[in-house]
């Protein structure tokens, strides 16, 4: 079932998935790191509690940055693997992409510089910042990828739809369902990294925005397919059934496993790995959804894709360097573990 | 809005936000170094002032570092949002660049920098100066690859055009990284760094040395220190900067001579060629008014020989030349500045065999306007190399106006608009915070930087025992001085 009638033993028809699957992951990894801080950052308003503030950014002072380069990472791999993705994008989503990126220099800058203001109102006014900013970046990742859904006009190889595509209901909703979905990795985040009254109003959250995520996973699987013809085959035809149907079924597990961890009060961890679950379901079912579409519903991997020449150089060190990174990133992680309280070192 | 507009506007939009980030990490590159610097001396001196010193530029290097992270970060989308047909042709030969840019070093950056920030009491001393290092070869990596990448716009090798898409394909990558212009880009960028941020770090040495002057007492150690090491790297790098400043414009007359023509204003080609000190010139009635010239000059110092023949403006066609009234100006700043700070070394090399470097007071006042002096040259270079070679995005092979992507002019004048009025925000609650830290004087027990609540409990300790130990009595109080 090759789309594109190539020589399906050549590297320029496995170079492609070899990348597609890496930059999925790549993304996922995005989405879980930079999710649970940008929602840390919606909730930061939510707790008016100055003391608790400071606890909440400190929990990710450490590792913000690192966090944020995968997002580059994901802009640099888009450039150099799939350049014609990368060129019809970033032109069909130009307005949300650069109020994204305005959002995420104002959270940026917010985050360092709060902390360091003279005046009571001066620091008010970079936590509205960071929670604003970190609130439409989130809005904006899930109209980013809303638009791309259900689907971008291109003809000559080049965007020809109108600036204002992605206001539209779907890709509105995906930004609202992503913006639900950071804030409760950010709540289950924090559950995990902090105690007492801190952590008990962030089990609140978490069991509202749990609720809330899964109406919206619900609302989304259900309109996705509606989208386009090929979605829908994909639900409804045999064997690619066999993908797609398990994920329902994992996803309502991982809710009664929630809902059982925030109810009884001892494990602090199992909730924030519940949420990453529902990412991750969520996530391959709009993976399979689209595949092998980067740019739906008219370019596939293969014609976005760079010349072989390119994706293998970079290739060569990818295998090497991507583990180099995930040890020493998790090694940063390591060296700030433990709850995160009033009492604890104040880094410096 | 006609297309010609919507070009204007993206590249007026992408020089503010390059023009902007390019501050940030050359502060990063150079104070990164100075700091692996300053940890290595405490480490192996067990001096105090070494550590205090560390701690006092650590705080500006989480401000400056984040300015850096998140003004990049626009940038990597950049290419795609305004230059969409440049990344679909280029891509394939700039994106690995940038890919293995990310993988080799903002990631080791942002891998070892909460350590650097945070992590002294958590790992330990050999570890920690090892993340600072690790921090500060991620900086010097990246500027490596981002300039590869430069330097291959410039001069580009290593490739084949596709025919049908116009796509350049790669050929041989070890041509493309290593490209002609790249070693001199490198160098040349990499001392205007060091020389950058030695002239912050002797500006502020400065400001105290006179305030302390003034107040009749005597400054800090560290203040003494540092105004040092930065008079010692001003007297190194300013004229190693000339040397490699001049040597990169040889290079630039082999393979880019029509861009030194704009640069010299120059319109024939001639040998005997004298060199203009000022000059306008007028693009459209192809010659350069009010000329100041030493006669034989030009042609000594681009070819070291007097006979030597110059390019002129008139030698490529109206449409290949590049706007010389831009560059003419923005190459001589950077000239005057680059020759002030080498000066500026020389003399502060003479006081110290006196023995007044610390109470000069010439020296120190000049020491003190030329605080931003590296900064502005390196932004003319920047100015002087990226419009000098217009109108190509590829020199020679790729035109600008062929480059663009197909966004109306209206959602990019908006855009542009929002950038400006953000990063002026942006730049001066930076650069205000900067300065209020700056105001303090580095002091015994200086405190670093602080995720939680800054400088409040640990510096309230700092500060009683500051006064303690030291006679210190600088005017701000550390407790609530950041
Ligand atoms: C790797 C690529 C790259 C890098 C490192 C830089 N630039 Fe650049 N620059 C471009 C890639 C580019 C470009 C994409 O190629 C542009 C856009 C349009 C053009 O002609 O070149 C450009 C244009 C451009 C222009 C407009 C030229 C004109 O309109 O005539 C200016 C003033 C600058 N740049 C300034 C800078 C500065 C101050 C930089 C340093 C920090 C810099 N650029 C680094
Ligand atoms: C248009 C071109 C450019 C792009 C796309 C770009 C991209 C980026 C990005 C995404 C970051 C943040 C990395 C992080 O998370 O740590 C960054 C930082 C950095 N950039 Fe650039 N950059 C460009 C121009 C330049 C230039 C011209 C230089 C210098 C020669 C440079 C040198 C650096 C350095 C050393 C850093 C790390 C230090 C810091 O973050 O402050 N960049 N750049
Ligand atoms: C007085 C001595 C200097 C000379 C002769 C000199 C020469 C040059 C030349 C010829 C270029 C253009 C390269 C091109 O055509 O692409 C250039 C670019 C540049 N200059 Fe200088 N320069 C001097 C001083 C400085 C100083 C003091 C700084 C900064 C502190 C600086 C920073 C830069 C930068 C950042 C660029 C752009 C990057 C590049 O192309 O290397 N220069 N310089």
């Amino acid at each position: 079932m090759d789309p594109t009638g190539m020589d399906l033993t050549g590297a320029a028809y496995w170079l492609p998935i070899v990348w597609a699957v890496l930059a999925a992951t790549a993304i996922f990894i995005y989405v879980v790191l930079d999710g649970f801080d940008l929602g840390l950052g919606m909730l930061f308003l939510a707790e008016p509690d100055k003391k608790h503030r400071n606890i909440m950014v400190q929990t990710i002072a450490p590792v913000w940055d690192g966090n944020e380069t995968w997002m580059i990472f994901g802009g640099a791999a888009l450039y150099g693997v799939f350049p014609n993705a990368y060129a019809t994008i970033l032109p069909a989503l130009y307005l949300p992409v650069l109020i994204m990126l305005f959002a995420l220099i104002i959270r940026g800058v917010a985050f360092e510089f709060r902390s360091r203001m003279h005046t009571q109102q001066a620091q008010n006014l970079w936590d509205i910042g960071f929670c604003g900013g970190s609130l439409v970046a989130s809005l904006m990742q899930g109209i980013i990828l809303g638009t791309l859904v259900s689907g971008i006009r291109i003809e000559d190889n080049k965007f020809a739809g109108s600036s204002f595509d992605w206001l539209a209901p779907f890709p509105i909703f995906c930004g609202l369902a992503v913006a639900c979905g950071y804030a409760l990795l950010g709540a289950t985040w924090l559950i995990w990294r902090t105690a007492s009254d801190l952590q008990t109003t962030m089990r609140k959250w978490a069991g509202i925005l749990s609720v809330a995520m899964l109406v919206m996973i619900a609302a989304v699987s259900a309109w996705t397919p509606a989208l386009h013809v090929t979605y829908m085959q994909h639900w409804t035809t045999w064997p690619r059934i066999l993908y797609v149907a398990p994920v329902p079924v994992a996803v309502i597990a991982l809710a009664i496993l929630m809902l059982q961890a925030l109810r009884g009060k001892t494990s602090r961890r199992i909730p924030f790995f519940c949420a990453l679950g529902w990412f991750f379901l969520s996530f391959s079912g709009l993976g399979i959804n689209i595949w092998p579409y980067i740019v739906p519903p008219s370019m596939t991997i293969w014609q976005a894709s760079s010349p072989p020449a390119s994706q293998k150089f970079l290739l060569a060190g990818t295998v090497f360097l991507l583990p180099l990174i995930l040890a020493y990133t998790a090694y940063a992680y390591h060296v700030f573990r433990g709850t995160v309280n009033e009492h604890s070192e104040s880094y410096h | 809005m006609t297309g010609a507009d919507a070009i204007f506007l993206a590249r007026l939009q992408f020089a503010f936000t390059v023009g902007f980030h390019i501050v940030f990490p050359a502060f990063s590159i150079g104070l990164a170094a100075f700091l692996a610097v300053l940890e290595g001396l405490w480490l192996k001196t067990d001096k105090q002032v070494y550590l205090d010193l560390f701690h006092y530029w650590l705080r500006a290097f989480s401000i400056v570092f984040g300015m850096g992270v998140v003004s990049g970060l626009v940038m990597s989308y950049e290419f795609g949002t305004n230059w969409a047909q440049f990344s679909q042709k280029a891509g394939p030969i700039l994106g690995p660049l940038l890919g293995y840019e990310v993988m080799t070093a903002f990631f080791l950056e942002a891998g070892f920098l909460g350590i650097m920030l945070f992590g002294m009491n958590k790992v330990g001393k050999k570890l920690h100066f090892f993340a600072t290092c690790v921090v500060s070869l991620g900086t010097l990596i990246s500027m490596s690859w981002i300039l590869s990448s430069n330097s291959w716009m410039q001069t580009p090798r290593g490739y084949s055009i596709e025919p049908g898409t116009g796509r350049f394909i790669p050929q041989d990558w070890w041509a493309i990284v290593f490209n002609p212009s790249f070693p001199f880009r490198l160098v040349h960028m990499a001392l205007a760094a060091f020389l950058s941020v030695a002239f912050i770090v002797g500006g502020v040495g400065a400001w105290h040395l006179l305030r302390a002057r003034r107040a009749g007492r005597q400054p800090t150690e560290a203040v003494r220190v540092m105004f040092s090491m930065a008079m010692w790297m001003a007297a190194l790098v300013g004229p190693l900067q000339i040397l490699a400043g001049d040597a990169h414009g040889l290079n630039t007359l082999k393979y880019q001579p029509a861009k030194i023509a704009a640069m010299e204003g120059d319109w024939d080609s001639e040998g005997y060629a004298p060199e203009l000190l000022f000059g306008i010139p007028d693009m459209k009635n192809e010659t350069t008014h009010y000329k100041i010239a030493i006669p034989y000059a030009g042609s000594l110092i681009l070819t070291h020989s007097l006979s030597g023949k110059v390019p002129g403006l008139k030698d490529y066609p109206k449409d290949q030349r590049a706007p010389s009234y831009v560059v003419f100006f923005s190459f001589r700043i950077m000239i005057a500045l680059g020759m002030l700070m080498a000066a500026t070394g020389l003399f502060s090399l003479w006081l110290r065999r006196k023995g007044t470097l610390w109470s000069n007071p010439l020296l120190l006042r000049t020491a003190l306007i030329l605080t931003p002096a590296g900064f502005i040259a390196l932004l003319c270079g920047w100015v002087t190399t990226e419009v000098g070679r217009q109108p190509f995005t590829v020199y020679g092979l790729l035109r600008t106006a062929d480059s663009a992507s197909p966004v109306p002019g209206a959602s990019i004048a908006t855009t542009l608009a929002i950038f400006v009025v953000l990063y002026v925000i942006v730049f001066t609650s930076g650069i205000s915070i900067l300065l209020r830290g700056f105001a303090e004087e580095p002091h015994r027990d200086q405190a670093g930087p602080d995720a939680r609540q800054p400088q409040r409990a640990a510096s309230m300790a700092s500060a009683i025992s500051d006064t303690a130990a030291s006679g210190h009595t600088g005017s701000a109080n550390p407790g609530s001085g950041e």
